[in-house]
């Protein structure tokens, strides 16, 4: 996986997690038009597009998109699922997710990106071990 | 106001992220966060310690505003202390910010590197999982060289935690693909193999990516992985849905493990090992056979998951090409998916039947699909669903089918969605072409084509079908006929028009036989579209009237009036007004047997690739549409240990590189008639560059700067041929009858650029030498002043005449380097030397050479000769020695990204020390001794001289023996002098 974004119906960026070295203006430009492209497009159409030389493999859940670019030989099926798990991950850790846990606790959404995939790939798929790496963090703290 | 905040709320932090939601206006939101940056700012510069809270606080809003989408200019320091920090929070927060916001040039990269390589030594598997998500989240060369020969380490010792493990071997991932060169294969890989059959299904899942990434480009060394992911494929088709605890994933086990797995079966050959070959083949069975069970679960996660596997064993199935009866059943399951009612299925079923095409084992299986793709096309709502059904179409298609194919996609046009419709243009200009039994049928195809999607077309298309009616005589009647009427419409596109003008202007008198296509109506046709088109189709139909008048002397007149009226003579656009002068002129004075000559016919065109072909192919990659044969090699060859070692490409030696050259050339000499044979006596008057009679003059607009038309030249003259044909005729025609010379600057001689780097690093030497004519070099440089010797041997026993050299620099060069030189002597003797001073002057920073022509007669040929000379910018160097502290401190103030250039790049020659040494101190620059810590490294040190400024230079060359690879970095004061200089620096290795 090359990168994934998350955002909002109006088009706000929510996270954002690159796997390839690219500068800020680079990123800039790729987000508006992806935006831009997964935005225009119907509920009913399929979740994968051609982008560049990228598959893109998107889905809404509620307010808010997840998009991530994969790149040729890649699996899009299993995408797809990757960013289900992540979505199942947000609501196990907040209790039933919503846009305003992951602005408000932003921080804690990339906490938990990071133990799912790392570089790009999946990490670990098990959704007790990752919630208990998240929760052992947590009762670090203080 | 926030929703649950969990763990450590920052209180400051939600209230700060409130209030910019409150903001009405973008401009409200920009004042806010101003605001608090001035805030953070002063924080952070008071003289009071911030605890760690705060520190993490202000940190975490940075981040927060960086997120938003503003820059941030400070902070790092206060990131990297936190690093430091006992608090797992604070820790973390500053990792994450690093891990975002981190500039692999910042200084502070010393400071991270040290905070990891704590963290990874703390034994503490919750800060070496921090640090690792760090190193893996950056993966910046300074990371790979700091940690790439540490975490294969942590990745095999035996009491490493799992959870570290999978981070690690993620993290060595990542590394391997910013930085493969500072990743060493060793005894550890053969440990990592065998992480396939580590107990926890996590290990096993992050260590199947890194070996399949691994295995890519090591192949030999990772060899045993296939059977181990084999058995472990097994187990886990095989296994109950409950098995897997919690990897199993809606009652499919371990979907991810078995996509990956089944994705490094990918990077091999089928096993040779009969047992594993065995086992794998009950495997992707197995698969199969699943897809045919009812559902478990109603859930789209259930089905999607399944899917998701029985998709890349279909891949690994299609890879391997290899049991037909597989293919026949992968290609049954996708046919059952083309009609699924779940779009994303039909999408992927789409694409992967592409791929299926193109076995010879399942290539009709594949058609037999076709009035469902074809439906397809017609029915679906979504755009990229039908874009993968064109694609298909184009992969089944075969002389079986290709009428009806070629005739849904044309009819598909019509409504098509324009961000296809050129590819579809191509694709069918293609298809009609390869599988075109019947030449009308191809000439119908493409007039349809330019019919229905006119703008779409593109020159490569229409040149294709001239190039073909010229090169077949069955179909020149029928094209001319079928252009005619075609041109009636009393709205045509302009490409009917320009392949109307070309055709008629060839084959007209082929149907002027027939009174209703009579010389005069054809002319008349063609005339009634002249005023609607723009300039370059208004000079084809100019060429083709003069055409005419060969073809048809009846209505010379006619033409020579139309090109006598002002509105040609006087016309404002150059091109336009040279050729109405020049051919009413040729109609004029030449004889009917000059006319007949200089417009006759145009000769085949050789043979090549369409043009078209590598148009498609470069708009979608290779493999897309290459053909069945061409699919295949290049797939074995992509198979470790496959047969074939390199896939030639017939097609692609034809054209070198870019298909540009083909239709730049096709531009210039192809479909514009030109009024000359092209036959090989008159190849010879290009060939011995005895320069071009004024009638051609106006073709090749005549620039003074070497490149763009003299390329045109070489290839225009000899499209195929690389090396100079015999110069068989010398008196060609057109030389007698228009006296000759006329200067053009002939292309670069072969080697000039090898020669040229030669001379970055010495002064003196030969920079040209042929069987005639040797060039010698001698120069000096002081500061932004030098002083060239070009020395010219005649190394024959015969005169040199008009011996003419030439400086030419561009127009940019000239503003930044100024060239003084005396004309030498035209005359130089058999066996003489001549000499000729160039004094130069550096004014400004410059990138390119000047070129020096020359031209000269010898014998009853001209020559013409170019080459690069070797004045660069590091000739205006001056060395500066200094100590290492002084060097470092320097090195440190050129640290904006605008300063560095670097450099990473294969050693050409064999890495020795004192060679190194020696190319340093003659490109210019001090040699540095005892500065870097490492003393393998080189540092370099100096002032380039202009006459506007002095620019300060430091150099690094780092060599990797081990991978025979060296990095290069520049730091100067000016961007492009970093840029030039390693450009120029990176070529001597």
């Amino acid at each position: 996986m090359q990168f994934m974004l998350l955002f909002s119906r109006q088009g706000k960026l929510r996270l954002q997690k690159w796997y390839v070295p690219l500068s800020d203006k680079e990123k800039k430009k790729i987000t508006r038009e992806l935006v831009q492209t997964v935005l225009a497009r119907k509920p009913k159409m399929c979740s994968f597009l051609e982008w560049r030389d990228l598959k893109i493999v998107y889905k809404r859940y509620a307010s808010l998109y997840f998009c991530c670019a994969i790149e040729d030989q890649d699996n899009e099926l299993i995408t797809l699922e990757i960013i289900h798990r992540y979505v199942e991950l947000l609501d196990k850790y907040f209790g039933s997710v919503c846009e305003l846990d992951i602005i408000f606790n932003f921080e804690k959404a990339y906490f938990i990106l990071d133990e799912f995939l790392l570089g790009g790939e999946v990490q670990e798929t098990s959704k007790k071990n990752v919630l208990k790496a998240i929760e052992q963090a947590d009762l670090l703290q203080e | 106001m926030p929703a649950v905040s969990k763990g450590d709320g920052m209180r400051g932090l939600a209230v700060f992220i409130s209030d910019i939601r409150n903001c009405k206006s973008k401009e409200a939101e920009i004042k806010r966060i101003n605001k608090e940056l001035a805030n953070i700012r002063s924080k952070f510069k008071g003289d009071k310690a911030l605890d760690g809270y705060s520190k993490k606080k202000y940190v975490c809003k940075l981040l927060f505003i960086f997120l938003l989408g503003h820059d941030i200019d400070f902070g790092h320091m206060e990131a990297v202390n936190l690093l430091s920090s006992n608090r797992y929070t604070e820790k973390q927060i500053g990792y994450l910010f690093i891990s975002v916001l981190v500039n692999s040039n910042s200084e502070l990269i010393r400071l991270i590197n040290n905070a990891i390589k704590n963290d990874l030594a703390s034994r503490n598997p919750t800060f070496m999982g921090l640090a690792l998500h760090c190193i893996a989240n950056v993966g910046s060369r300074e990371m790979a060289e700091a940690f790439a020969g540490e975490i294969p380490k942590i990745l095999v010792a035996g009491d490493t935690m799992d959870s570290v493990k999978q981070s690690a071997a993620l993290c060595l991932l990542r590394l391997y693909r910013t930085s493969p060169d500072f990743v060493p294969m060793g005894d550890w890989t053969s440990r990592v193999v065998h992480l396939l059959n580590d107990q926890h299904l996590g290990v096993v899942t992050a260590a199947t990516s890194l070996i399949t990434t691994l295995a890519q480009k090591n192949p030999e060394e990772f060899k045993t992985s296939v059977s181990l992911a084999v058995s472990r494929l097994s187990r886990i088709v095989t296994s109950a849905s409950t098995d897997l605890q919690d990897y199993t994933y809606y009652f499919v086990p371990a979907p991810w493990l078995s996509v990956k797995l089944l994705r490094l079966l990918q990077c091999y050959p089928p096993p040779e090992d009969a047992a594993v070959r065995g086992r794998l083949t009950e495997c992707l069975e197995t698969i199969l056979n699943k897809a045919q069970e009812p559902p478990k679960s109603k859930k789209v996660q259930h089905s999607n998951a399944k899917n998701a596997v029985l998709f890349e064993a279909i891949s690994l199935i299609i890879h391997h090409d290899s049991e037909p009866n597989l293919l026949v059943r992968a290609c049954n399951q996708l046919g059952q998916f083309l009609q699924h009612r779940e779009t994303n299925l039909r999408y992927l079923a789409l694409e992967s039947m592409c791929t299926l095409a193109s076995s010879e084992f399942s290539h009709e299986a594949v058609k037999t699909h076709i009035e469902t793709v074809i439906n397809a096309l017609k029915t679906e709502r979504d755009v990229s669903v039908r874009q993968r059904a064109v694609d298909l179409l184009y992969a089944m298609c075969d002389r079986s089918n290709a009428q009806q194919i070629v005739a849904e996609m044309l009819n598909y046009l019509e409504t098509a969605d324009y961000s296809i419709r050129e590819e579809i243009v191509l694709k069918v200009a293609i298809l009609a072409e390869k599988y075109a039994v019947d030449y009308t049928w191809y000439v119908d195809t493409i007039l349809n084509l330019i019919r229905i999607a006119g703008d779409y077309v593109s020159e490569e298309v229409w040149y294709r079908v001239i190039q073909i009616v010229i090169n077949r005589d069955d179909v020149q009647g029928y094209a001319a006929k079928t252009v005619f009427e075609a041109l009636q419409a009393p709205a045509c596109h302009e490409n009917l028009v320009k392949v109307g003008g070309y055709i008629l202007g060839e084959f007209g008198n082929l149907i002027a036989g027939d009174p209703r296509s009579s010389p005069l109506i054809q002319f008349n046709l063609l005339h009634s579209k002249f005023h609607l088109c723009s300039v370059p189709t208004r000079a084809l139909l100019l060429s083709t009237y003069i055409k005419f008048v060969n073809l048809f002397p009846e209505i010379k007149t006619t033409i020579q009036d139309v090109l006598r009226s002002d509105s040609q003579l006087k016309n404002a656009d150059v091109e336009l007004q040279q050729r109405a002068v020049e051919y009413l002129r040729l109609s004029t004075i030449a004889s009917t047997d000059i006319l007949a000559t200089v417009l006759e016919e145009m000769p085949p065109f050789p043979e090549r690739e369409s043009s078209i072909l590598a148009k498609l192919k470069k708009k979608k990659g290779p493999g897309t549409v290459t053909d069945l044969e061409e699919i295949k090699k290049e797939r074995n060859s992509d198979v470790n240990g496959g047969t074939e070692s390199t896939p030639v490409n017939a097609s692609t030696v034809a054209l070198p590189d870019s298909p540009l050259q083909g239709s730049l050339a096709e531009l210039v000499i192809g479909p514009r008639p030109r009024p000359s044979r092209l036959n090989s006596s008159h190849l010879a008057i290009h060939n011995l560059q005895t320069g071009i009679p004024p009638l051609f003059k106006g073709f090749f607009t005549s620039k003074s700067t070497p490149s763009p038309s003299a390329d045109l030249l070489g290839l225009g003259a000899a499209p195929l041929t690389s090396s100079a044909p015999p110069p068989s005729t010398t008196g060609s025609l057109l030389v007698d009858v228009f006296s000759d010379s006329a200067s053009v600057v002939a292309p670069l001689a072969p080697g000039s650029e090898d020669n040229f780097a030669r001379f970055v690093c010495k002064n003196n030497g030969v920079l040209f030498e042929n069987q005639l004519l040797q060039i010698g070099l001698k120069s000096e440089f002081r500061q932004n002043l030098g002083r060239m010797f070009i020395f010219y041997g005649n190394k024959t026993s015969t005169q040199f005449l008009n011996f003419t050299p030439t400086l030419i620099c561009s127009d940019e060069l000239q503003s930044s380097l100024n060239l003084q030189t005396k004309p030498v002597d035209p005359t130089v003797d058999g066996g003489a030397q001549v000499q000729q001073v160039v004094n130069i002057e550096c004014i400004s920073d410059f990138m390119e050479a000047p070129i020096l022509n020359i031209q000269f007669r010898y014998g009853g040929t001209f020559q013409n000769i170019s080459v690069k000379l070797p004045i660069t910018l590091n000739k205006f160097f001056q060395p500066t020695e200094m100590a290492s502290q002084d060097f470092f401190q320097r090195w440190k103030q050129l640290s904006n990204p605008q300063q560095e250039m670097q450099n990473i790049f294969k050693a050409k020659h064999p890495m020795d020390t004192e060679i190194t040494k020696a190319k340093i101190i003659g490109f210019g620059s001090a040699l540095l001794e005892e500065v870097d810590p490492n003393p393998a490294n080189f540092v370099g040190a100096g002032i380039i001289h202009t006459k506007t400024t002095q620019i300060g230079c430091l150099l690094r060359l780092e060599p990797n023996l081990q991978a025979q690879m060296y990095r290069l970095t520049l730091r100067t004061s000016k961007e492009t002098v970093s840029q030039r200089l390693c450009e120029l620096l990176s070529e001597q290795f």
